[in-house]
């Protein structure tokens, strides 16, 4: 019993780091184009880097159906779009300051985080 | 002049600056977005064959005048550009080349909105589809079960048919679950978690533990040998279904801007080298001149050149009675010609158009979201884990602390618990409400710039109205001309219309509309001088004329005599006495009165049975503000207040403790729009500045206001009740799912009943935001 309730202790530990500690890598926009696809609940890649003080645009793919992914939203922005389904969505974003910022659905079950340096 | 010069636009240092005042004017993505464009361009080459079409195009892009870069992306067949070439040179370039282009960017709304249909209804269709084949399995074996069938393995004959059983069951899960499977993969990979993972992990949980009691039935207690193959088939079909008729749900929210994308007629019919041809309203230029005959739609926005006609506007402004329209007036894309055959000059094409922006808008409005909202998505956000975190917890506890089977309590609570979570209610709560209210505030005429514009606008509980314009139509007539010389009323006239054509003051402009209606020429003018909030005085035909109000007579030591008893007299018949004297003696006294719109008294009656209170603003004196006011029915009001004073006014009230409205014209009162809680901005017509205020009214009528607070009220009611029922249905079921009324009264949720109540629950918050639809302003 007591290696039950360790693994369960365990497995609750893992389920914290995993998906609130962890940050997973960050992809860069550099000269190529970079797509980011929207499908399965996710954005990928779902970090982004862009450079500060520069307007860039970023190209969302969105394959899923669902409704959940349709919305794109950046928060700090102000900034809200419908994705069309297998059409690939150019987003144009003004030149922001070093920093970090979300964007998500709707119901932010679809997330990620643009940095800006 | 009298004080209210103040209302003009020549002596106010706010006046030109209301886009960029205040903290509110925040840079849109939209105006961005323009500005981005004007560098970066997109164009979509059709007919490129090769690759080396390729470096054709790209010469005959980089051949245009004002291009920098022009860099084609093959595989996407498209090409961008960079520089400050027009588009349409860019896509005439491509054309001479041998190749059709069109503008990446210019997205046909219409299009768009077809293409997002059919992509629902498939979906719909693949979600009906898969909801069948897995209720197909589930509802038999559940019951089976319920009829009394044995869902335990105990001899071989059972375990082989329940192995048939179970690999029937994934095969519904390979088929109709596979999107919550993969989904709730990737999105482990990316270390995220969503409704995906929960259903996942609920249903391969019953799973997994099924087939270990078929497979190695030693491992597991006798008493807790059974199978939930029935829980995971149901649970995959219920919550297809949930999403099916969600889906449903959902496409009814979005009837507004369907409609307003709907009134954008797809050709025009233009004159050009003295032929008339119908042409896609994508190909009409600016200033292409436009035919519309007696019941065609408008198809961009223009100005009569020639013909009269009677125009439907409702479908933008909500104003119920068509306009007449002759010329030299402006018309919108998208309202209804009724009457007469006219010709138009286009003045704005293509996103440009009236009805373009305010697509936009809502749009962008119907997306964002309100601060009531933030708690949710704050929640949303650790939702998921929290959620496997709990049914992690709820397991361990029925283990150490449960009656037996406890391992079969355990699995059935923590698929239960993962079930039962809905975040998708929560997330769904407030965007659904704001969806429909800012469709329905649209259809009303009301646009809002956003989410926290439409929670304030809810909370609001004083009201300040500007006069002029806002509660009186804004356009003043001469009424009465006191004569107090020896100079005729015709002469009278002249000159003060002589000395106001320098002045853009509606009064002023009041006056040299009165004289011309009489056939009166105003002369010349020279050394015109504005007395911020008093008046005017210039010198024609050698003499110094002045204009203004009591104030500036005195100070210029001008007798008034008996006139002032006079002049009162008039301002509390609501006109605006002012004097005007010739070489320092008083000359006249003229009067002007700008009359209150028909229906502004019932429509501040709903602002004040709505318990807000009413305040009026006026740079006019206090005998005309209070005539005005009691006119309207307004009680409190501030008479003489200068331009720069009216922002004060908003900010003495806010120190009262009040969530202030103000509403104005949206040219002259920027700052005290921006200061205000919620600036409205009321527009005549289709003719408005969409980017000055927070909500903006497309008819002068001041019922719109009142529509506008209503609408917001029961979105923000709307809202709650949504976020209330996510909340508690959340708290309420999760725990219940964990178990912690069995101790009680021995009650354990199944995790079928936990699916049924997931799938609904967010159905529920959809449907319920669609009631909203159903809302109806009352004009009483």
């Amino acid at each position: 019993m007591l290696l039950v309730n360790l693994a369960g202790l365990a497995l609750i530990a893992w389920i914290v780091w995993w998906f609130w500690l962890y940050k997973p890598a960050e992809a860069e926009l550099g000269e190529e184009d970079l797509l980011i696809v929207v499908e399965n609940g996710t954005y990928t890649p779902s970090r982004i880097k862009v450079p500060a003080g520069q307007p860039v645009k970023l190209k969302f793919l969105r394959k899923d159906a669902s409704p959940c992914s349709e919305t794109l939203l950046i928060p700090e922005l102000q900034f809200s779009d419908t994705l069309p389904v297998n059409k690939v969505k150019a987003v144009s974003l003004p030149a922001l300051s070093s920093g970090e910022y979300d964007f998500h659905c709707q119901m932010q079950m679809y997330r990620g985080q643009i940095t800006v340096q | 002049m009298s004080s209210h010069h103040t209302d003009t636009k020549h002596d106010s240092p706010h006046d030109h600056c209301h886009v960029e005042a205040g903290p509110r004017s925040v840079e849109t993505a939209a105006a961005v977005e323009k500005e981005v464009d004007s560098r970066l361009q997109e164009l979509l080459i059709e007919g490129a064959g090769c690759a080396s079409c390729v470096g054709k195009i790209e010469a005959a892009l980089k051949a245009v005048p004002g291009v920098d870069q022009a860099e084609m992306n093959f595989a996407q067949r498209t090409v961008s550009i960079s520089g400050q070439a027009q588009t349409e040179d860019l896509v005439k370039a491509v054309e001479k080349a041998g190749y059709n282009a069109k503008p990446a960017e210019a997205e046909d709304e219409d299009a768009a909105m077809a293409e997002k249909e059919q992509a629902d209804w498939a979906y719909y269709k693949r979600l009906m589809r898969d909801m069948t084949i897995a209720l197909g399995l589930g509802v038999p074996l559940m019951v089976y079960g319920l009829l009394g069938g044995p869902m335990t393995v105990s001899t071989t004959g059972e375990r082989m048919a329940w192995l048939i059983v179970g690999l029937l069951t994934l095969g519904v899960m390979v088929f109709s679950g596979r999107h919550f499977y993969v989904g709730a993969w990737q999105s482990f990979k990316n270390h995220s978690a969503n409704m995906d993972t929960l259903i996942a992990l609920g249903t391969g949980t019953a799973w997994v533990y099924s087939m270990v009691v078929v497979f190695v039935p030693q491992l597991i207690p006798e008493m807790a040998r059974h199978v939930y193959f029935e829980a995971t088939a149901m649970i995959i079909g219920l919550i297809n279904l949930g999403l099916a008729l969600e889906l449903k749900a959902r496409g009814r929210t979005s009837e507004a801007i369907k409609r307003l994308i709907g009134l954008q007629p797809k050709t025009a019919r233009v004159v050009r080298d003295g032929k008339e041809l119908d042409i896609a309203i994508e190909q009409v230029l600016l200033n292409d001149l436009v035919r519309v005959r007696p019941g065609e739609k408008i198809p961009v926005d223009g100005e009569v050149i020639e013909g009269h006609t009677a125009i439907d506007e409702s479908m933008l402004t909500g104003e119920p009675m068509p306009v007449k329209k002759g010329e030299g007036d402006k018309v919108s894309a998208g309202t209804l010609n009724k009457s007469g055959s006219i010709l138009f000059r286009a003045t704005r094409v293509g996103k440009d158009t009236a009805l373009a922006q305010i697509i936009g808008m809502v749009k962008r409005a119907q997306n964002s979201k309100p601060p009531i909202g933030r708690l949710a998505d704050v929640i949303s956000a650790y939702f998921v884990p929290a959620i496997m975190i709990i049914a992690v917890i709820s397991a361990l506890v029925w283990l150490n602390f449960g009656p037996e089977p406890a391992v079969a309590f355990a699995i059935v609570s923590a698929t239960t618990v993962l079930i039962i979570a809905c975040p998708c209610a929560l997330g769904l709560a407030t965007p659904m409400s704001v969806m429909v209210g800012v469709g329905k505030a649209a259809e009303a005429g009301v646009l809002i710039r956003n989410g926290e514009a439409l929670q304030t606008a809810s909370k609001i509980t004083a009201m300040i109205l500007d006069k002029t314009g806002t509660i009186t139509l804004g356009a003043p007539k001469v009424t009465d001309v006191l004569i107090a010389g020896e100079r005729d009323e015709k002469t009278i006239l002249r000159l003060a219309a002589t000395l106001e054509s320098g002045s853009e003051h509606p009064l002023a402009l009041a006056i040299v509309e009165t004289a011309r209606e009489k056939g009166i020429e105003p002369g010349k003018v020279s050394q015109f001088n504005a007395i911020a909030g008093h008046g005017v005085e210039a010198t024609v035909e050698e003499q110094t004329l002045l204009f203004g109000n009591e104030k500036l007579m005195r100070e210029r030591q001008i007798d008034l005599g008996e006139f002032v008893d006079k002049a009162q007299q008039l301002a509390a018949e609501a006109k605006t006495p002012m004097y005007f004297a010739v070489d320092n003696k008083l000359a006249a006294v003229i009067a002007v009165a700008d009359p209150i719109k028909n229906d502004s008294v019932a429509a501040i009656k709903r602002l004040q049975n709505n318990g807000i209170r009413v305040i009026m603003l006026t740079g006019d004196n206090r005998a005309t503000a209070e005539a005005v006011a009691k006119k309207a029915g307004i009680t409190e009001f501030f008479a003489e207040v200068l331009p720069e004073d009216k922002s004060r006014k908003v900010q003495d009230l806010q120190m009262e403790g009040e969530v202030v409205g103000m509403t104005g014209d949206g040219i002259n009162d920027a700052p005290a729009l921006a200061m205000a809680n919620v600036g409205f901005a009321i527009g005549t017509g289709t003719d408005v500045a969409i980017e000055s205020a927070d909500i903006t009214l497309m008819r002068g009528s001041l019922h719109g206001l009142a529509d506008a607070i209503a609408v917001s009220k029961a979105t923000l009611r709307n809202i709650k009740q949504n976020l209330f029922g996510a909340f508690f249905y959340n708290a309420a079921g999760v725990p219940v799912a964990a178990g912690v009324l069995y101790p009680l009264f021995g009650l354990l949720l199944s995790p079928v009943i936990a699916g049924a109540a997931m799938a609904f629950s967010s159905l529920t918050v959809v449907s319920n935001a669609n009631r909203l639809r159903l809302f109806k302003a009352q004009e009483v």
